[in-house]
């Protein structure tokens, strides 16, 4: 093992610090046993409890859940269809200009997203509730999806879909059972960002959710502007344990992956 | 390298007026934009061959094969297969299955599954699909490896398996696209021969796309040779080496002395060639289309032009000249003489004794002489 050198070390000390100080402090203070957040009293589970009876919470919680899984699912669909045509389609009219319109979103500033979304349901006369919160997360997730599918879809060797072609697949059946599982990474991937980007979206649901449908980060934002309650604390520590396992697990899984494909492609050669 | 054992009766449709071709090409052009990737070509192929499209990259022979994959559509003319028009036939409809350069393999699928993949896409009823499978894994010696994804197998094997893919469907045209590109020098040589068997076990017809005149030259009862999207020449590989039609075919097939000057037409087929002040001419064959007085090209082979010591009198052409470079290549070597006007002839001798004494050397002043049917003089 190289030795860090003290310029290495401060270096990686520091941004280490800036990035993960600030978590580290919420997730102690979580374990906190006074009302107080700035104050230690000893170490307690309490807060934690409370928070598992707090109905409000939950059902925040349970809304963020449904409105991620199904607006992630739509996005991936859309995205998925959009990448596909945009990268296969072949030169047609117009072509560039609809590359551009589905990356547009991705640096349209959200409170304009928002309010945009707000004005056309109350012009379509659309009641906001979660349906509403769910199509306008499928809006602008969809486009993180269809530009992480088309990269895929770029790098990817076109005569296995031409072999299905070939072999006597409609082109719907080659998407199906060759392209789509070679893709699928690439489309899980796109699903889990979506997911994620719906689950911390605070404020385009806040244009979208009307009074019938909060979600978490609504919530959270409210609570917090009359004070930080340890709740908060010990809600926010379990999403950073959710999301820290399944970062960890993600990469253990494709990392396994890549040494197995390379000790069979090893073996392949030697048996050759 | 042809088998050296003969069928009984020499295979050759393309010379019999009352067989129908299998596939016909009838004025196809194919455009990409401004750039003309096909110009106008007439061709026709015959069941059971094996037919060559050999030229250099860009000559349009990928294209052309596209368009009998059904990748790409003429842009004029037609193509019809076994009589009917494949205009707008997608190709999933079509009894032609492609093995592609890069293989294609579909990754995610065994090897079982990705020969079996035409078959379930196909009307073959499902109990009969592994009995193929295994027949296909057979022919071409994978059946240890059925179980295994692709990335698991050699790049020989992987060949094999897509060549196994390919035929599953039993088409009636295989389509190869330098099928053996991938492979290094040695495992290519065999695999070419392997080719030929399964070929004529199989009875398929077989076109190969490829840039390697040894190899068409090798596997095919027929080569078109191809150049700027234009069928130049298509003959048996024999005829394309001994007979070129045109200067650029006797250059792009195997090694070529070429002297230009003008020609004489003579009695017997033969014509002379007058290519410097004062040298005598030179006396050959004559190509097609030779016009007397016109400009024209000497071609010979190296293998026939003779080196000795001593002038010959028993040939009509005889030039001097001095060794300029040997390339000793084993089997072969090749003697590089500087002639009259300084132009290289390259005449070449089997080494087929191991002891002997090297006769020339560098600058020794020899006498290169071949007979009057040993060249041709091209137009052109």
């Amino acid at each position: 093992m190289r030795r860090f050198s003290w310029f290495n070390a401060t270096a990686l000390t520091l941004g280490f610090a800036f990035l993960y100080v600030p978590m580290l402090i919420l997730i102690v203070y979580s374990f906190n046993e006074s009302r107080l957040v700035t104050v230690w009293a000893g170490f307690s589970t309490r807060w934690y409890g409370e928070l598992f009876q707090d109905q409000a919470f939950l059902d925040a919680a349970w809304v963020t859940l449904r409105v991620a899984f199904v607006s992630s699912t739509l996005a991936t669909v859309l995205g998925t269809m959009a990448a596909y045509v945009l990268v296969r389609g072949g030169k047609f009219l117009g072509r560039t200009l609809f590359s551009g319109m589905i990356y547009a979103p991705l640096v349209m500033p959200e409170v304009i997203t928002g309010l945009s979304l707000l004005l056309l349901f109350i012009s379509i006369g659309l009641d906001r509730g979660i349906f509403t919160i769910i199509l306008a997360h499928t809006t602008f997730s969809m486009c993180y999806v269809s530009v992480v599918v088309s990269s895929r879809l770029v790098g990817f060797d076109r005569s296995v879909e031409e072999a299905a072609l070939d072999l006597g697949c409609t082109p719907f059946d080659a998407f199906r059972s060759v392209t789509l599982p070679l893709i699928a990474p690439a489309v899980i991937a796109g699903w889990l960002l979506a997911f994620t980007l719906s689950l911390d979206d605070l404020v385009i649901a806040s244009f979208t959710a009307g009074p019938s449908a909060t979600t978490l980060p609504i919530k959270i934002f409210s609570s917090v502007r009359l004070g930080v309650s340890p709740e908060i604390n010990a809600l926010s520590t379990i999403l950073i344990l959710l999301v820290t396992i399944g970062v960890i697990s993600a990469s253990l899984v494709s990392k396994r992956r890549i040494v197995q494909q390379k000790r069979d492609e090893q073996m392949a050669e030697q048996a050759a | 390298m042809k088998p050296a054992v003969k069928p009984a009766a020499v295979f050759a449709p393309w010379e019999d007026e009352n067989e129908t071709p299998l596939i016909r090409f009838d004025g196809v052009t194919k455009r990409f934009g401004d750039f003309t990737a096909i110009d106008n070509v007439d061709l026709s192929i015959h069941r059971k061959e094996f037919y060559a499209l050999l030229g250099p990259s860009g000559c349009g022979k990928t294209t052309l094969m596209r368009m009998l994959a059904g990748f790409e559509a003429p842009s004029e003319g037609t193509i019809t297969i076994g009589g009917q028009d494949m205009k707008g036939i997608p190709p999933n409809r079509r009894e032609v299955n492609m093995m592609f350069q890069s293989y294609a393999l579909f990754p995610h699928l065994s090897v079982w599954d990705n020969i079996a993949f035409g078959l379930r896409r196909s009307d073959m009823p499902k109990d009969q699909i592994g009995e193929r499978v295994k027949e296909m894994l057979r022919l071409t010696r994978l059946e240890q490896f059925a179980r295994r994804k692709p990335h698991q197998i050699s790049g020989g094997q992987r060949q094999r398996v897509a060549l196994a893919r390919a035929l599953a469907k039993a088409p009636k045209l295989l389509l190869l696209d330098e099928p053996l590109g991938a492979l290094d020098a040695k495992l290519r040589q065999d695999t070419q021969f392997e080719l030929m068997d399964i070929q004529e076990k199989t009875e398929t017809t077989f076109v190969i796309v490829t840039h390697d005149q040894e190899e068409a030259m090798t596997v095919a009862s027929r080569v078109a040779v191809m150049d700027n999207g234009k069928v130049i020449q298509v003959d048996t590989p024999p005829r394309i080496y001994e007979n070129p039609k045109s200067v650029y075919v006797a250059d792009f097939i195997g090694d070529v002395n070429l002297i230009e000057g003008r020609a004489t037409l003579k009695d017997a087929g033969l014509a002379s060639l007058t290519w410097a002040e004062g040298a005598p001419e030179i006396i050959a064959t004559a190509g097609e289309g030779l016009v007397n007085g016109a400009k024209a090209t000497f071609a010979v082979r190296p293998e026939k032009v003779a080196i000795s010591a001593e002038r010959p009198d028993d040939r009509n052409n005889v030039v001097h000249g001095r060794i300029h470079d040997i390339a000793y290549l084993g089997n072969l070597s090749t003697y590089h003489v500087e002639i009259a006007g300084g132009q290289i002839i390259k005449a070449q001798t089997a080494n087929n004794r191991r002891l002997s004494r090297r006769s020339f050397t560098w600058e020794d002043e020899v006498w290169l002489s071949w007979t009057d049917t040993a060249g041709l003089v091209l137009a052109g």
